[in-house]
């Protein structure tokens, strides 16, 4: 005999959704790298098409160039500035910068060591080369012009 | 007996979804996913500064100049020989350039190299003795510059694949380290990255 009274849909389980979300977390951590600094500039990339992906994270550098973040502007206008690390530098401080970050290295990794140039479309080559000839200088040789993959001009 | 047994209350995971919710809304604040990508590059050495500074001697055949202006025109050309070129054509050029197909006299000279092949055995190929030099003023955008180098690397990169197709059958994103190594030797990429002209002064 079934029972009488309306009967009502059973809940449905949520015991499994900690599981999900954990699958989801653990594919995050997996696939991201953790933000290191904050932008103090603002760059769009150029485009190319002949790129190749950044290898080893840990073994690259970042300069970043470009004109200061809009919260900056005020105090620092609008010509493109140099960041490293947290602040911005002038191109003579790169040498120590670079010296700095190959002793944060392995000695074994030091010859692999990547410079990665972010810079934005509009800066004029004058800062890159300045910034180019402080690396040689600084003997970091090998450098990276970061740019955004584009499918075609 | 069953019924004496005192039954361990269960924890109560509920929250667990909670927990794990906000450890994955931070990951998603704090990390970054973007695969970074550029041109890769190498600067050649500073000379030493005591050292008085030569100019490495090349045949004016093995050069093929390449200036950007801040204007963003390309001339391009033999030294003396430059000449306006439309974006489009300066891959060409360097292909036609750095492979000297017909053997012209005005284009690189090439010079047979023994190339060991990593099945044993060797690999004689003409590599081309031409070096691009890419020249810019300090007022040339950072952007036409990427364009230009972007150019050549594929200009390089389309004789790279050319040959690896001739020698090893694929393409030369698919050959192994040892493959690749041969055919850098054959193929190198030279750019080379002079130091800007100053503008007005010779």
């Amino acid at each position: 005999m079934k029972k009488k009274g309306n009967k009502e849909l059973p809940a449905i389980s949520t015991a499994s959704l900690p599981d999900v979300i954990y699958m989801i977390l653990f594919f995050f951590m997996v696939s991201t790298s953790m933000r290191d600094q904050e932008l103090l500039v603002r760059y769009k990339l150029p485009t190319a098409t002949e790129v190749h992906k950044l290898e080893n994270k840990s073994l690259v550098s970042y300069i970043h160039v470009g004109p200061p973040a809009l919260a900056m502007q005020a105090k620092f206008g609008t010509a493109p500035q140099i960041q490293l690390n947290d602040s911005y530098k002038k191109p003579r401080d790169i040498g120590q910068f670079i010296a700095s970050e190959r002793d944060a290295l392995n000695e074994s990794d030091r010859a692999l060591m990547t410079v990665c140039l972010k810079a934005d479309e509009n800066t004029k080559m004058g800062v890159v080369t300045d910034i180019k000839q402080e690396l040689r200088r600084a003997n970091a040789l090998k450098i990276s012009y970061a740019a955004s993959k584009a499918l075609g001009y | 007996m069953p019924s004496n047994k005192r039954k361990v209350p269960e924890v109560n995971s509920s929250s667990q979804a909670d927990i794990a919710f906000s450890l994955l809304i931070f990951f998603l604040v704090a990390t970054t996913m973007n695969v970074d990508t550029g041109l890769a590059r190498m600067l050649p050495p500073m000379p030493p500064e005591d050292q008085k500074q030569e100019d490495v001697k090349v045949k004016e055949r093995n050069m093929l100049l390449v200036l950007v202006n801040g204007a963003g025109q390309i001339m391009a050309g033999a030294p003396g020989k430059q000449a306006l070129v439309d974006f489009r054509q300066l891959k060409d050029m360097t292909k036609e350039f750095v492979l000297n197909p017909m053997d012209d006299e005005n284009l690189p000279e090439k010079k047979e190299k023994e190339i060991d092949l990593p099945g044993g055995g060797k690999w004689v190929y003409p590599v081309s003795e031409g070096v691009v030099s890419l020249q810019t003023t300090r007022d040339t955008g950072y952007q036409i510059y990427i364009m230009v180098q972007n150019e050549l690397t594929r200009a390089f990169n389309e004789i790279r694949d050319e040959v690896s197709m001739k020698q090893f059958n694929k393409k030369f994103a698919d050959l192994t380290d040892e493959e690749n190594k041969a055919l850098t030797t054959a193929v190198p990429l030279k750019i080379s990255e002079a130091e800007p002209r100053q503008v007005g002064r010779k």
